[in-house]
């Protein structure tokens, strides 16, 4: 197999004394989803949170796109194609579902944004916005403000902003977080979709959805990774299923 | 048209028609008053960018607001008095053109604004507000301890500066002009706020992770907008300075930043014509109360505090209905 896309090597990072992340590998192969899978407090937020750029490791070192991008900043890294969705859903509140996906259009266009011509009529960018709009089957919704949608459909919104982001991986921070059973199954046939667009590395509970969805599975347990490999193998795998698995719905 | 569009209409209609009215009626103290609601509401439409728009909350738009002034008051002094503002590498000289006066203010501003910008946006929330309260609180002082141009005492222009065309010391034609430099100013503030630029402040004071996220860098996004926010309230400073044919180191005080932030909270935060509102509230309100009592400002302070309680949109929050997402 070529270069993976994105490789984490041996990150290590600590808050006082904690160590939430403990000598992480792992890495994002194109075309796969890649979950992440743990206990409450295991450190995924905060290992999702070092790729994006957010949190600074104390060691070890990322790769993405045959590029260290360890120091970068997280918007030079989102720029290179990292995009990502946060645990709790991260819109802009007062913006409607139509304006974040201009926003998230706008975001992407090189150069400093223009001051002069307006955003809300540039077909460049609504015309796009509408169709990632209608293919979330949020075109109903368009135009309500994104702090009065139902929490599902905010993550909708949170999703199709990563989509129109066109990006080379994404990094879904429990995507099916609060959204009923009902929302599962539909989050999960639209992630399933995503794949095709590029690589996932998928933090979820949802064990259902990671199973259905997962080409590999990376367990994590006190910030460091206990195993990594294909569903079937971890679901056999006696120290995930004493560490997580036992506790869970399989 | 929607009732916040009718509700601008109706403050640019008062502002434009009251003085011209007063003009007719021989009252040329209305004029006075309705100048400085133009120039103080132009300082607001600037201070609103960066506050309102961009959610960065500067207690030291004074600052600015004072270099405009300085450029009138130091450019019109040397054309005054005949003597060049400098010698050396090339003799330039003092002028009493309004708007070469202008840009320069324009353009000081914005010098000094990048530089406290670059600085004071590493920081947020109450710091942020502490250090630009502070840069201003340095101008302030420099202003003071700067004898060459009045010190404490300020420095009087004995001649409204001049403008191609007009006569100037004639009330009506500087409020004509101030009044459309405010115009031209909203104008301009509409097109940046509902550009991409625009999107991006919106959005950066509501959700910076998120911009960022997008890869936008937000810092600046951030500096841009209160460079340009700078820029406009130097430009006030300018004509205030004319208005008054006088400049001292009070157009650079904290309580002139304490002013400029409680008119654009009067009018609304974040509205297109919210500081001019403001500021017509605030210069009627001083008017008014200020014969009354000398402490006119505690009755402010209760106007004040009664808008941020119970009407947080300010005057224009309270005549138009919950802000419109405008994008
Ligand atoms: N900024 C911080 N300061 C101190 N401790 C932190 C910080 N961020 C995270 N932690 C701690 O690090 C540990 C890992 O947190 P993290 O959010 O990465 O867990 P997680 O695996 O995402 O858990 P969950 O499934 O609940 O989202 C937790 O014990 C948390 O309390
Ligand atoms: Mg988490």
């Amino acid at each position: 197999m070529d270069d993976p896309l994105l490789s984490v090597h041996d990150l290590s990072r600590s808050f006082g004394a904690f160590l939430a992340c403990d000598r992480v590998s792992l890495d994002l192969r194109a075309g796969e989803i890649h979950a992440l899978i743990g206990p409450n407090g295991a450190g995924k937020s905060t290992l999702i949170k070092q790729i994006a750029g957010e949190l600074a490791p104390d060691s070890g070192s990322i790769r993405f796109l045959g590029r260290d991008v360890t120091r970068l900043g997280t918007a030079r890294r989102a720029r290179m194609g990292l995009a990502r969705t946060f645990q709790v859903s991260s819109v802009v509140p007062e913006f409607t579902v139509r304006e974040n996906l201009v926003l998230a259009l706008a975001s992407g266009q090189a150069g400093f944004p223009g001051v002069w011509s307006r955003a809300m009529t540039d077909s460049a960018l609504t015309d796009g916005a509408d169709a990632v709009v209608a293919r979330l089957g949020l075109a109903h919704r368009s135009g309500i403000v994104a702090s009065e949608l139902a929490h599902a459909e905010r993550r909708k919104v949170e999703i199709a902003m990563v989509l129109a982001q066109r990006p080379k991986a994404f990094l879904l921070d429990e995507p099916m977080a609060g959204i009923g059973t009902e929302g599962s199954a539909e989050m999960t046939d639209l992630l399933a979709d995503l794949r095709h667009e590029a690589p996932v590395l998928l933090v979820e509970h949802d064990m259902d959805a990671v199973f259905r969805l997962a080409d590999r599975i990376t367990v994590l347990v006190s910030g460091r990774v206990i195993a990594s490999d294909t569903p079937e193998r971890i679901r056999a795998n006696a120290d995930v299923r004493r560490a997580y698995l036992g506790d869970g719905p399989h | 048209m929607n009732r916040e569009t009718l509700a601008n209409t109706v403050i640019l209609a008062a502002l434009a028609g009251i003085p011209v009215l007063a003009h007719l009626g021989g009252e040329p103290f209305v004029i006075t008053l309705a100048t400085r609601i133009a120039i103080l509401g132009l300082a607001g439409v600037g201070l609103n960018l960066a506050l309102g728009h961009g959610g960065l909350v500067s207690f030291g738009h004074a600052a600015f607001f004072g270099v405009g002034g300085y450029a009138m008051g130091v450019l019109a002094s040397h054309a005054q008095a005949w003597t060049p503002l400098a010698t050396w590498p090339v003799e330039i000289p003092g002028t009493n053109l309004m708007p070469v006066i202008w840009l320069t203010a324009i353009l000081a501003a914005g010098l000094l604004s990048l530089v406290i910008a670059a600085l004071s946006l590493r920081t947020r929330g109450v710091y942020f507000i502490m250090i630009t309260l502070a840069f201003a609180q340095m101008a302030y002082y420099f202003a003071i301890s700067w004898p060459a141009y009045g010190g404490e005492d300020g420095l009087s222009i004995y001649v409204r500066n001049r403008f191609p065309g007009l006569n100037t010391l004639d009330p009506i034609q500087f409020f004509a002009v101030c009044f459309t430099l405010l115009c031209l100013t909203l104008a301009l503030m509409s097109r940046i706020t509902g550009s991409r630029f625009g999107l991006l402040l919106q959005a950066t004071r509501q959700n910076p992770a998120r911009v960022e996220a997008l890869g936008v860098q937000t810092y600046r996004i951030r500096l841009f907008a209160f460079v340009l926010s700078a820029m406009v309230t130097g430009l006030a400073g300018a004509l205030y300075a004319d208005l008054n044919r006088f400049v001292s180191p009070s157009m650079m005080s904290w309580q002139m930043s304490g002013e400029l932030i409680v008119i654009v909270i009067l009018g609304g935060v974040g509205r297109a014509l919210g500081p001019v509102a403001g500021a017509g509230l605030y210069v009627l309100l001083e008017n008014q109360l200020g014969g009354i009592s000398d402490h006119w400002q505690i009755f402010l302070g209760a106007v004040l505090l009664w808008v941020v309680l119970f009407a947080r949109g300010g005057v224009l929050g309270m005549l138009c209905d919950r802000r419109s997402a405008d994008g």
